[in-house]
């Protein structure tokens, strides 16, 4: 669906974190996003946004990837149909160990990656959401929502462009 | 904002932009096949097809094709299975161990060094499978619900635990190469019209390049990161498993988990030299894959090197220390047998060719360097060949014996195996970026040559000049 933004474009990533740092002091609006070509380290605390559970949803993945290759070698080879070979346990944990860690491995990382693109939105085909097609390349824009900054549009029009945008502008976008 | 020493080697040389960044590696991909491309890839191809027809007749013939015997069982295609295995390992330890320790250096060559570990392990994973004798039925190696009889497979057997090792670390490396894809091809997608706007739409997930996106994407790199590099330590080691966990005189060893891995990171950065030192050329990258790229580079090969160097000799000295009269034979015929130009082969071009790189003027000419990253390839090949047949061909029966030379099928499926790692290698610097673009721009502000320059000059600090 199609709103309206306010968008400021910069071309360097450090006058983007003054100015957003400056506005925000300036005229406490809530700031949509930003986009840009690549990470910008420290950006998230001036947005305000928590630390990513990501890594969190890693571990129980993991977990999960171990209790299954450990269950699953575990209960085929000690209960459905245990092997004698050469007169060895049929319980050999040490020997459950590879696989086990193979499957923790396999699990976590692809449902972790499967978890990124879910939270993200991302799959084959999705459209892409984006201010301006140079902010893959080498521009970094900050948008903010028209609806939610109000009359306050006009002042941080003014801020984005004292504090270094080389270009503000209004626009009917889908973010 | 990181503090980066202005006496540090800078990692872009020249003038440079974020958009001259996007525009040289974007490049290559948009404009027409060069020259040198279009012929790079024919000979590939028709590698790939010579190739293809040797593993037809070897499936039409069967494993007989090949020039093993009832005491040489593993020749050529488990040693251009260990081989290629090994070569992948620098790309998963380029892109997960040295992002872990925050090398700056990797961002110029982790994506084609990736790219080259998928190529390399579907290379490897042709071998065992060809070797199972009827591939189509190579899914009774998984421990499926069974209805062909009633047993599961044997999890206390390192040659399964292989067939999880290196199907893992196939699946979860190209799952890593291609998450740190999706920005870049965002980039081309950005670019592009028409029918390569679709295509590229479709396989960029529609990355945004939100910071929301940018947050989860550091922390999912990170992680895989994190897992990759046990994973990587792990298939190597398991691979040796195959070997050191069975009774044969010359496999038996306890080092050969550290010397496996060594070796095959040792192997793995001589090919990513020598195809680096193509690449850069053919691309015109010089300035992203500087020769600093290529001198920290040859100083993991040397370090790597006198690792598996120092193993050889363990591995002679433990089999005479060890007063196992079988173990000290295995050791003297390979060095004495009939075998011999194979060892020696292996310790020329392993032991002492990486010590060349003490010399720094050696690691900065770029001569020298790809001629050694292929002698380092040959002694990677032949280490695999030695430990593999000298150790089989001559068993505790002396009657039984045997020689062993591989056939026409062998070496054409090996010198074939090379077409399909380059045709995949072509198609991959033909159509995705092969320098992660957004990760460069991010070294840009601490380790561009002019940036280098600008804070040498506030902070009144002399550059000495180093002259190649």
């Amino acid at each position: 669906m199609k709103n309206k933004y306010l968008l400021g474009f910069f071309n360097d990533e450090e006058v983007l974190m003054h100015a957003l740092e400056e506005v925000k002091k300036e005229t406490q609006a809530p700031i949509h996003e930003v986009y840009s070509p690549f990470p910008i380290h420290g950006i998230d605390d001036i947005l305000g946004y928590k630390r990513t559970r990501l890594p969190i949803a890693a571990f129980l993945f993991g977990c999960v990837g171990l209790s299954c290759g450990l269950g699953m070698q575990t209960w085929m080879l000690g209960y459905d149909w245990p092997m004698n070979i050469g007169g060895k346990p049929y319980l050999a944990w040490p020997d459950f160990v590879p696989v086990s860690f193979e499957f923790t491995v396999l699990v976590t990382a692809f449902g972790m990656v499967g978890t990124f693109l879910l939270a993200c939105g991302f799959f084959p085909g999705a459209p892409a959401k984006i201010p301006d097609p140079r902010v893959t390349d080498d521009l970094f824009c900050v948008a903010f929502n028209a609806s939610a900054i109000g009359d306050k549009a006009q002042a941080i029009s003014q801020a984005l462009k004292h504090h270094g945008a080389i270009e503000v502008r209004e626009q009917e976008v889908e973010l | 904002m990181t503090y980066e020493s202005p006496l540090r080697r800078p990692l872009i040389t020249g003038k440079t932009s974020y958009k001259q960044i996007t525009d040289d590696i974007a490049g290559p991909v948009e404009a027409k096949p060069t020259k040198w491309w279009t012929y790079g890839f024919a000979v590939s191809f028709a590698a790939l097809c010579l190739y293809l027809f040797s593993v037809g007749y070897l499936l039409f013939t069967g494993v007989g094709a090949w020039g093993l015997n009832k005491t040489v069982d593993w020749g050529w295609d488990i040693t251009n299975f260990v081989f290629w295995v090994g070569i992948g390992h620098a790309g998963t330890l380029i892109s997960a161990v040295l992002l872990l320790f925050r090398q700056k250096w990797r961002t110029a060559v982790n994506r084609s060094a990736e790219a080259m570990t998928i190529f390399a392990v579907v290379c490897a994973g042709m071998y065992p499978l060809l070797h199972a004798g009827r591939p189509w039925v190579i899914y009774w190696g998984l421990p499926l619900p069974n209805t062909f009889g009633s047993l599961w497979v044997n999890f206390n057997s390192p040659l399964l635990w292989d067939i999880f090792a290196i199907s893992t670390y196939f699946s979860v490396s190209l799952v890593f190469w291609y998450v740190g894809l999706i920005p870049d091809i965002a980039t081309i997608r950005d670019r592009a019209t028409g029918l390569s706007k679709t295509i590229y739409g479709v396989l960029s997930f529609g990355w945004n390049g939100s910071a929301k996106a940018w947050s989860r994407f550091e922390v999912v790199s990170l992680v895989l990161a994190g897992l990759s590099t046990p994973l990587v330590l792990s298939v190597h080691t398991i691979v040796s498993m195959d070997f050191a966990t069975s009774v044969i005189p010359g496999w038996h060893t306890t080092i050969f988990p550290p010397y496996f891995v060594a070796g095959a990171i040792f192997s793995g950065f001589a090919m990513v030299l020598t195809l680096l030192i193509i690449a850069r050329k053919a691309m015109r990258l010089e300035h992203l894959i500087t020769l600093n790229h290529i001198d920290v580079m040859c100083k993991i090969i040397m370090v790597t090197g006198s690792i598996v160097g120092s193993a050889y000799i363990t591995e002679f000295f433990i089999a005479w220390y060890s007063a196992v009269e079988y173990e000290r034979y295995a050791f003297i015929n390979r060095a004495f047998g009939p075998y011999w130009w194979a060892y020696w082969s292996m310790m020329t071009c392993n032991v002492i060719t990486p010590q060349l790189f003490w010399s720094r003027k050696l690691r900065r000419n770029l001569l020298a360097v790809f001629i050694i990253s292929i002698f380092v390839n040959i002694g990677m090949w032949f280490e695999r060949f030695v430990i593999i047949v000298t150790s089989l061909h001559r068993d505790y029966l002396p009657s039984s014996w045997a020689m062993y030379s591989p056939t026409w099928v062998e070496i054409s499926m090996f010198v074939g195996s090379f077409g399909l790692f380059f045709t995949l290698f072509f198609l991959f610097a033909k159509f995705l970026p092969v320098i992660a673009i957004a990760e460069v721009k991010t070294v840009v502000k601490t380790s561009s040559e002019e940036f280098i320059a600008e804070t040498a000059k506030k902070d009144g600090i002399k550059i000495p000049v180093e002259v190649d």
